[in-house]
């Protein structure tokens, strides 16, 4: 409604890029700040995560101790740092696979030909008709329990979603205007694949993975909590706040502060993940 | 489009019929898809299963063992253990527990209750919550706004077992208003249903507001407004309709939510459950059982699949055939 | 006040400004009066701040809106200091409003006559029980065949027409004395609006105030008693309509007039300054041989309930090099299945189609590719023929590479696809400040260039134009034609040109093809169709247009043309419409 475009060759709209708003500027410090940590957690604490000290057992926060320190004198806030690397890499780790996965997946589906996309879809309707964190249970059911059964149970039960909209996204784009003006100047089909279908098909999954590594975090997590991934003594957030359960009514700290971390990280990946939609939603205009 | 002419209605019964008979159909196929998905996951389930059977500290003899394995049909070839176990299905039957010893659907259906009180009790308390919070906020900009949004913001993001843990933490062993475990009484339901609630209301708020915002830009509510409509009975008698619907679309995510949700809640809070019977399973690889509750979270997903289905055309003219 | 009151018009504007938070001002100093039983059309291009003004007649301007003036009266009451509930007494009941298009102007999700009832109910019209019958009435009132079944259907189940009927049925439905028509038939086929103007020429005679807004000063003439033209949020001219149609004053209406391509003789141009300074458009190419042959094509296909739905039935026609057939028709009609099947993108269940005297329709993908680039298409909304990632350089770039440069320089060297993309755009009279620019960056009539380039990066013999024009404004659209018509004439190329409005095709066809339900109803040459129709729907489509300007905006003066300081390749488009 600003300017008229009757002045056509002057007058342009440019659409501004909406300005980051500080809570995005703060989300994407904490990630960084999280990122760091879990690289090198060293550099922000000197205190060995594992290191036992029944004299200083269940001290609660204050100036030594941080966070306090567990049931075995460990001090939690070394803990909850050290902890960083295991429970991102985890989180990261389901997503990229789930990603990687659901794109094949989809793509199969949406080019593959009519047997393909009936078998591909079926599959995802069935897996999609379970609770993911049911269908990540029935899979650790599977592969029995550890770090790596739970990444990649998480990332099996992620994986349909993606695939359904990597399918939409592929069948959407392959009938887009910009493809048929591209085959119709001549190209060759998995030339239009590769230069037209893939790239535009990929932009709205990576938006969606952005809050998928959220949901990964929270699940994975969740399943190390239920005592299926990552296994005491080994400092990962859902671990700890597993060993914290049974401490809440004397030290509620070796519980809460994992869980506060795990919150925090999803908290920004959430507030990037949605910037990201609102900025690249324009991106993919049919 | 030309005009659409509804045609005079000489087969209505059978078109009744056909409708019921598509979605039989549609219900039958997923829920003979996830048999087989867990079929095919107890085959693939390393290990004799006659050891995981017996437990770990056994000594049966070869011919206990030998015995068992006839038993359970174990020396079949697998496509007559499948046809067997989908025959055992139709009537109902779910097998039975590798460590129990006893029917899984007994196993289920004894911890039904609890999980079904808790998940419904849940799912009100989240409607209503992101009712209210979006009815408030859609469409206004003010400091209201902004706080209702960054309290859904939290409530997405937290994990339910750490909202627990923190909501047990205060309120049982600080303020001790509410039991620390237990089964008996509303009491003890208030702390499991609201950490069940509250990021499943972050969401449905979210999206609510969203469509209610959406449909509040459509032209028609500038023609209600013009037809001299109120802007509180333009919400509610135009606008809440159309945002009601992207409400639906969540409804398998939130069946989804609601079930998976149990297990972490009724871990962080020792409430027996469906939940507590899976995670157990998990646990001892009991697979019957697991597979048993997979059957049934297919069940009611499908259910409330074919509900939202029935809903759409209720809601939705457009969607109607014919 | 209430001595004003029984003197002055129905509704005094004087001095009107709208603006919004952190926004130049969309309406600036706007005034005008309107009296019971008079229509003032309000014109003006989107963006021109005409509905802006008309939500503000019923206090719904929205988004934070400042609204100031020195007086806005309604029948004597002052609207600028109205509470919301004195606003909600006079909406609906004294003041009704209509919007555009009313499959989304009507709530989708209730029934018309719910709709209708709604007017009533809110301001108790007639007693409850009554109301159910006053819809019907209403329905009837405004051409409603069979309201009874009507009332009970939603709007996504009525035709346009009946939709925008009903829309008016519920303005009405209270009784108002002021109609506020926003656009009101311009989502509509041509014979349906001209059933809508009429009805709106009825409301009139009643005694009821029509503030009509559109974009299309054609459609509007014959309604109206006054004309006020706007441009960027201001009235530039405004008077009883034959003196504005005939003597317009203002530069931007003698534009808008100007930019009417059925006002214009063929041949002349649309754009730029008006008057002698006007370059002729050059003379089109001489007519070559056959390009293409369409015999007896047909294409159907399945609802998905299963009922058949033939969208093109036996068509058949010849395009010669250099030609311009243009195909004309309502919705529905199969014109763009027709050109679908003719760029290959669907294949006819009957028939088949000839290109340069051999087998096109008929061949497999893979035996077609190589010659694709003979046939290029310009689009409705070049938009979406963009790729979203691609700056201009990039969809210029792609298209140069897929087709090689021209002359057989296949293996083009860095600079050559350079300049050849340089030499696109200044064919489509754009700068090459462009190219690092994305579509949805640019104008509307900047992205149709692009699009034009595009088509013509592979030297095509024929383009087959779908709507080229229907989505711009109407000043955009007459410097699009030109464009086409400088191409044609530089190029030699062939035209299938595809539209809805009878005005353009005839302002740029050689010959003309009218097609209806999918069959091709007339077809000749572009004169002879428009002055001695045969058939009998081209004779309703033609009487449907609205006629005042074509007899009031020929003033094309060839000799006077001649001395065309914009003459060079007549790309020199017009900026200068602006006042």
């Amino acid at each position: 409604m600003t300017a008229t475009p009757t002045a056509d060759k002057r007058r342009v709209r440019i659409r501004r890029r909406p300005a980051p708003r500080a809570s995005v500027v703060v989300a994407l410090v904490v990630l960084v700040l999280f990122a760091l940590i879990g690289l090198a957690p060293g550099l922000f604490t000197g205190t060995s995560p594992i290191e036992t000290d029944p004299l200083a057992a269940l001290r609660g926060p204050g100036a030594e101790h941080w966070f306090g320190t567990d049931q075995l004198g460990r001090d939690v806030f070394a803990r909850v740092l050290h902890g960083a690397r295991p429970s991102l890499l985890l989180g990261l780790g389901a997503t990229v696979f789930a990603l990687v996965g659901g794109t094949l997946w989809g793509l199969l589906s949406a080019l593959g030909g009519r047997a393909a996309d009936q078998v591909c879809m079926r599959l995802a309707d069935i897996m999609l008709s379970l609770p993911e964190l049911l269908l990540a249970l029935f899979v650790v059911t599977l592969l029995g329990r550890g770090t790596v059964d739970v990444m990649v149970a998480v990332a099996i039960a992620a994986m349909p979603g993606y695939a359904r909209l990597v399918r939409a996204e592929a069948l959407v784009v392959r009938r887009s205007g910009y493809v048929e003006a591209a085959a119709g100047l001549g190209l060759r089909r998995p030339v239009l694949i590769v230069r037209h279908v893939l790239p535009n098909a990929i932009g709205p999954l990576l938006v969606l993975g952005t809050v998928g590594f959220g949901t990964s975090l929270i699940y994975a997590s969740g399943l190390s909590f239920l005592g299926l991934g990552a296994q005491p003594p080994s400092p990962e957030w859902g671990a700890m706040l597993s060993e914290g359960r049974g401490f809440l009514e004397t030290a509620w700290w070796i519980g809460v502060f994992p869980g506060a971390a795990v919150t925090c990280a999803v908290i920004a990946v959430n507030v990037a993940g949605r910037h990201a939609r609102t900025r690249f939603a324009g991106g993919t205009a049919r | 489009m030309s005009s659409a002419v509804t045609p005079a209605e000489p087969a209505r019964l059978p078109r009744v019929l056909r409708a019921v008979g598509g979605r039989l159909v549609a219900i039958a196929s997923v829920l003979l898809g996830a048999a087989t998905l867990a079929f095919a996951g107890l085959k693939l389930l390393p290990g004799d299963p006659v050891a995981t059977l017996l437990g770990p500290q056994t000594t049966a003899s070869p011919a206990v063992r030998a015995q068992i394995r006839s038993d359970y049909g174990f020396d079949d070839p697998v496509i007559s253990q499948y046809l067997h176990y989908l025959g055992e299905l139709l009537h109902g039957r779910l097998g039975e527990s590798y460590q129990l010893q006893q029917p899984v659907s007994a196993l289920i259906a004894e911890q039904f209750g609890s999980t079904f009180e808790l998940a419904m009790s849940a799912l009100v308390l989240a409607v209503v919550i992101a009712t209210v919070s979006a009815l408030a906020t859609a469409g206004r900009r003010s400091a209201l706004r902004s706080a209702l949004g960054a309290w859904e913001l939290v409530a997405v993001s937290t994990p339910s077992f750490w909202l627990g843990i923190v909501l047990l933490t205060v309120f049982s062993f600080r303020l001790q208003w509410f039991p620390v475990a237990g089964t008996e009484g509303v009491q003890t339901l208030v702390l499991p249903a609201v950490t069940l609630a509250l990021p499943i209301a972050g969401v449905l708020a979210q999206v609510l507001r969203e469509g209610l915002e959406k449909a509040l830009a459509e032209p028609f509510v500038v023609t209600a407004r013009a037809r001299g409509l109120g802007r509180g009975a333009v919400r509610v008698r135009h606008a809440f309709r159309h945002a009601a619907i992207p409400l639906l679309t969540l409804s398998g995510w939130l069946t989804g939510t609601l079930l998976g949700g149990t297990v972490l809640v009724e871990k962080v809070f020792a409430r027996p459950g469906i939940g507590a019977l899976t995670l157990q399973s998990v646990n001892t690889k009991d697979m019957p059982v697991v597979m048993g509750v997979v059957l049934l979270a297919a069940l009611v997903f499908v259910l409330i699949s074919q509900l939202t289905d029935v809903l759409y055309a209720v809601i939705d003219p457009r969607l109607r055939k014919g | 006040m209430t001595g004003t009151a029984a003197t002055e018009p129905l509704l005094v504007v004087d001095g009107l400004d709208v603006a919004f938070p952190g926004r130049e001002p969309v309406v600036r100093d706007v005034s005008f009066t309107l009296a019971r039983g008079e229509c003032l059309a309000v014109v003006g291009e989107s963006g021109s701040g005409k509905s802006v003004t008309a939500r503000t007649l019923v206090g719904l301007t929205g988004g934070g809106a400042r609204v100031s003036a020195r007086r806005l009266a309604f029948a004597g009451t002052d609207l600028t200091a109205l509470s919301e509930a004195r606003w909600r007494a006079l909406r609906g009941r004294r003041i009704g409003l209509v919007l555009q298009d009313a499959l989304v102007s009507l709530d989708p999700l209730r029934t018309v006559g719910a709709e209708v009832a709604e007017a009533l109910r809110t301001h108790a019209v007639v007693p409850r029980d009554r109301v159910g019958e006053r819809v019907l009435e209403l329905l009837e009132d405004v051409g409603i065949p069979d309201p009874a079944r009507r009332a009970r259907q939603y709007p996504h189940q009525l035709s346009g027409g009946l939709r925008q009927r009903a829309l008016i049925a519920s303005a009405l439905a209270g009784g108002p004395e002021l109609l506020l028509a926003d656009e009101p038939t311009t989502a509509l086929d041509v014979t349906v609006q001209a059933q809508v103007l009429a009805l709106l020429g009825r409301l009139k005679e009643q005694g009821t105030a029509v503030l009509l807004i559109s974009h299309d000063l054609a459609a509007v003439a014959e309604l109206a008693d006054r004309i006020a033209v706007m441009y960027a949020g201001e009235i530039v001219e405004q008077g009883p309509t034959e003196r504005v149609l005939a003597e317009p004053e203002h530069s931007y209406t003698r534009a808008l007039l100007a930019a009417v391509p059925s006002g214009r003789a063929k041949g002349s141009r649309l754009s730029g300054p008006v008057g002698p300074t006007r370059a002729p458009v050059p003379a089109a190419p001489p007519v070559g041989a056959v390009l293409l042959e369409v015999a007896g094509i047909g294409k159907h296909f399945r609802a998905p309930d299963g009922t058949r739905h033939d969208a093109v039935r036996d068509v058949s026609f010849e395009l010669r090099a250099g030609e311009t057939l243009g195909v004309v028709g309502e919705s529905g009609s199969g014109k763009t299945t027709a050109a679908r099947i003719v760029l290959g993108w669907e294949r006819p269940d009957a028939g088949a189609v000839r290109f340069r005297d051999a087998p096109w329709s008929e061949l497999p993908e893979s035996a077609r590719r190589p010659s694709r680039g003979r046939i290029q298409a310009v689009q409705q909304d070049p938009l979406g023929s963009f790729d979203p990632r691609y700056p201009v350089a990039r969809i210029l770039g792609e298209a140069v590479a897929a087709a090689g440069l021209p002359g057989g320089r296949w293996r083009a060297t860095r600079a050559a696809h350079r300049a050849r993309v340089a030499e696109l755009l200044d064919l489509v009279g754009l700068s090459t400040d462009l190219l690092d620019r994305r579509p949805r960056d640019m104008s509307g009539g900047q992205r149709q260039r692009v699009a034009i380039a595009r088509a013509l990066a592979p030297s095509p013999e024929l383009i087959v134009c779908d709507e080229p024009v229907s989505a711009l404004d109407v000043s955009i659209q007459a410097q699009i034609l030109d464009l086409l018509a400088d191409l044609r004439a530089e190029l030699g190329l062939a035209l299938l040109f595809i539209s809805h409005d009878l005005g353009v095709i005839r302002h740029v066809s050689d010959r003309i093809l009218v097609m209806k339900d999918g069959r091709v109803v007339e077809s000749g040459d572009a004169e002879r169709v428009f002055t001695r129709p045969e058939a009998p729907y081209t004779r309703e489509l033609l009487a449907a247009v609205p006629r005042p300007i074509a007899t009031v905006g020929a003033v094309a003066d060839p000799a006077a043309q001649a001395a065309d300081p914009h003459a060079r390749g007549g790309r020199v488009l017009s900026g200068g419409a602006a006042p």
